[in-house]
């Protein structure tokens, strides 16, 4: 391999890192609050795309308008799972929690396959993120340089809104301990709601990069990546935004380069994400920068 | 006391014969498509009795039966199809030495079947089992993944994507009903026994459990396992009444399908998971009017294919919502029980 190719594979995985990561910080910032693994997530940055794909086709809006206008709507639609679905099993044993979320996920395929229909539909892609660029022998398109700059944009603002606003504070406490904190006055479920919303907008975003980078959308594209994102969110760390963002880059990189170095190996990709996660739980099940065990 | 056992196993014999006659009138007398359901229902049944042993009774909330139900099928296919068959459909890559000139008749290869699958049952469980909760669901999750994505790339055993065709259609009703009734009887006694009690034990409290002396590693190995080998035969089955199997036969969709059957059922109850499968089997058939299109009266109203997911998915989340114990909770069926409840309206 010339290091031109390397280095062209390096920044793919940097950038599939990047939007596992984006998705896993919805995954991590729940599970660090509710301790609910969020099935439906993947399948929430589904329906971010679709909600992209027809602003830009049916109702013929410039592309940035649309994409701003579908991360709103999925974040719509993040609080009203968590409104309809969730907040009703809150005090319920926690595996009722999770079945009511692989319901939700079932629930949002099929009715994007309903609604929608199974074939494949093509993506909008910008000129802007869509450029071709040659730097010292490596071709790379725009969109590979973009989205880790984006990711690491998101990455900053959420840190700010966590470490820098009440209402970060007041996730932060919640995750350490929700009923201490209901007692101090704060309104739990409204906070929860607005993470909720944060998680989807991210996966909003990530959708979006997604779309562009594979433009194929369809009911089930949110599936796989939903679950890495959920392997990254586990690798770096539950409950850890950081930790998240670092596990998902990981993760990227790993799978482009163990496809790049390995080709034979390729068909394996998918399964590859789980036999990490196997091996993290075995070994280290606090994940990189984890503190807190898992039960 | 023993009046009332010698009664009850009596009225077992008495409505297994009548199952019997049931069957043979439906063998004989009805169509291809009320057989195809009664087949269906038999290993729904069987998959979703023994998903409920580790699920419910133990309460390790697991999600692999497809990855189970797809090792039982492709190791009984990969037996009973004639060296000449698979020759004909393994043409990307030959099918590897000792598989290629093998052909086993139909019932060794169920049970070799249920034995493969039990191994990596077993083999699953150590990973497994050293997590807990959620954790475990997503793991067992991940495994299910692994093995539709094995399928679906060793082509010299699994032939890829183009899955093993022209399978002998053996199983007929008097195969999954035989077997449905044995893995209920084995799975009631198995739960009434001291291997049960312990399993509930863990599901209750699993320090307790351990504080008693009962091993929950090894009593969780056994759910698994037992529960591994009886999905194997029944994937096997499923696969030579369908007689083409392929990778996408296996997705989380069948686990998505059997997780709605034990929680619509009570997790926990064997004859909720019974319920279930009949109610899912039946009710699934009956749905299928949703999907095609309707006339009533002027309106026209086109069909709309893939509803009856919606409407399982929006039934699964209800049920979490309003109804969290199923229909039977944690309750079984007995004949006492029933003989009380006729008492009870006599009087």
């Amino acid at each position: 391999m010339t290091y031109q190719i390397f280095i062209q594979q390096l920044i793919n995985g940097i950038s599939l890192g990047s939007l596992y990561g984006l998705i896993a910080i919805g995954y991590t910032m729940v599970y660090g609050i509710l301790r609910l693994i969020n099935f439906a997530h993947g399948d929430v940055m589904m329906m971010s795309c679709y909600f992209a794909f027809f602003g830009i086709l049916v109702f013929s809006l410039p592309w940035w308008l649309s994409f701003i206008i579908a991360i709103a709507l999925t974040g719509l639609l993040g609080m009203l799972i968590d409104k309809g679905a969730y907040k009703p099993v809150r005090k319920a044993p926690r595996i009722s929690a999770l079945i009511t979320a692989i319901g939700v996920s079932f629930l949002l395929e099929n009715l994007a396959l309903v609604i929608w229909g199974g074939r494949p539909k093509a993506f909008y892609q910008p000129k802007f993120f869509s450029k071709k660029i040659v730097i010292a022998g490596v071709h790379l398109v725009s969109l590979s340089i973009w989205i880790p700059l984006i990711t690491a944009l998101l990455l900053i603002i959420v840190m700010w809104i966590l470490y820098r606003t009440k209402t970060g504070m007041a996730m932060r406490s919640i995750s350490r301990d929700m009923e201490t904190t209901a007692l101090m006055g704060i309104n739990v479920d409204s906070i929860i709601s607005k993470t909720f919303i944060l998680g989807s907008v991210l996966a909003g975003a990530g959708g979006m990069m997604w779309a562009m980078k594979y433009p194929q959308v369809n009911p089930f594209i949110g599936i796989i990546p939903g679950l890495k994102a959920f392997v990254a969110a586990v690798l770096g760390g539950i409950g850890n935004v950081p930790g998240a963002v670092l596990g998902g880059f990981l993760l990227g990189i790993t799978e482009i380069m163990l496809v790049a170095l390995l080709p034979d190996l390729a068909g394996y990709r998918d399964a590859f994400a789980f036999i990490i996660l196997i091996g993290i739980l075995i070994f280290r099940p606090t994940g990189i920068l984890g503190e807190v065990l898992p039960e | 006391m023993d009046k009332n056992i010698l009664r009850n196993r009596i009225l077992t014999l008495v409505s297994l014969i009548f199952l019997f006659f049931f069957l043979y009138l439906a063998k004989h007398y009805t169509s291809e498509y009320v057989l195809r359901i009664l087949n269906n229902t038999a290993i729904f049944i069987t998959l979703a009795v023994s998903y409920n042993l580790i699920n419910g009774i133990t309460g390790q909330f697991s999600l692999e039966p497809n990855a189970f139900v797809a090792i039982g099928a492709y190791t009984s296919a990969l037996l009973t199809l004639t060296p000449a068959e698979k020759e004909l459909s393994f043409i990307i890559k030959p099918l590897i030495w000792p598989l290629n000139s093998i052909s086993l008749p139909f019932l060794p290869s169920l049970i070799i079947a249920g034995i493969v699958t039990a191994f990596f049952g077993f083999l699953m469980g150590f990973p497994v089992f050293r997590v807990r909760g959620d954790y475990l669901a997503i793991v067992t999750l991940g495994f299910g993944e692994v093995v539709r994505v094995v399928a679906n790339n060793l082509q010299s055993i699994t032939n890829g994507p183009l899955g093993l065709k022209g399978l002998a259609p053996y199983t007929n009703i008097w195969w999954t009903w035989g077997f449905c009734v044995f893995t209920v009887g084995f799975i009631v006694m198995l739960v009434n026994s001291s291997f049960g009690r312990a399993m509930k034990a863990i599901r209750e409290d699993e320090m307790a459990a351990e504080a008693s002396g009962i091993n929950a590693f090894r009593h969780k190995m056994m759910a698994f396992t037992i529960s591994a080998f009886f999905e194997g035969v029944a994937g096997g089955m499923l696969a030579h009444l369908i007689t083409t199997i392929s990778p996408t036969l296996f997705t989380f969709f069948l686990t998505f399908n059997l997780l709605i059957i034990i929680v619509a059922g009570g997790l926990g109850s064997t004859t909720g998971a019974i319920i279930g499968a009949v109610l899912f089997s039946v009710g699934g058939e009956l749905l299928r009017a949703v999907e095609e299109p309707m006339d009533i009266g002027p309106l026209h109203i086109p069909g709309v294919p893939g509803m009856r997911m919606v409407i399982f998915s929006i039934i699964l989340i209800l049920l979490m919502l309003f109804a969290r114990s199923g229909i039977m909770g944690r309750k079984e069926f007995s004949w006492d029980w029933l003989i009380n409840k006729i008492r009870g309206l006599k009087r």
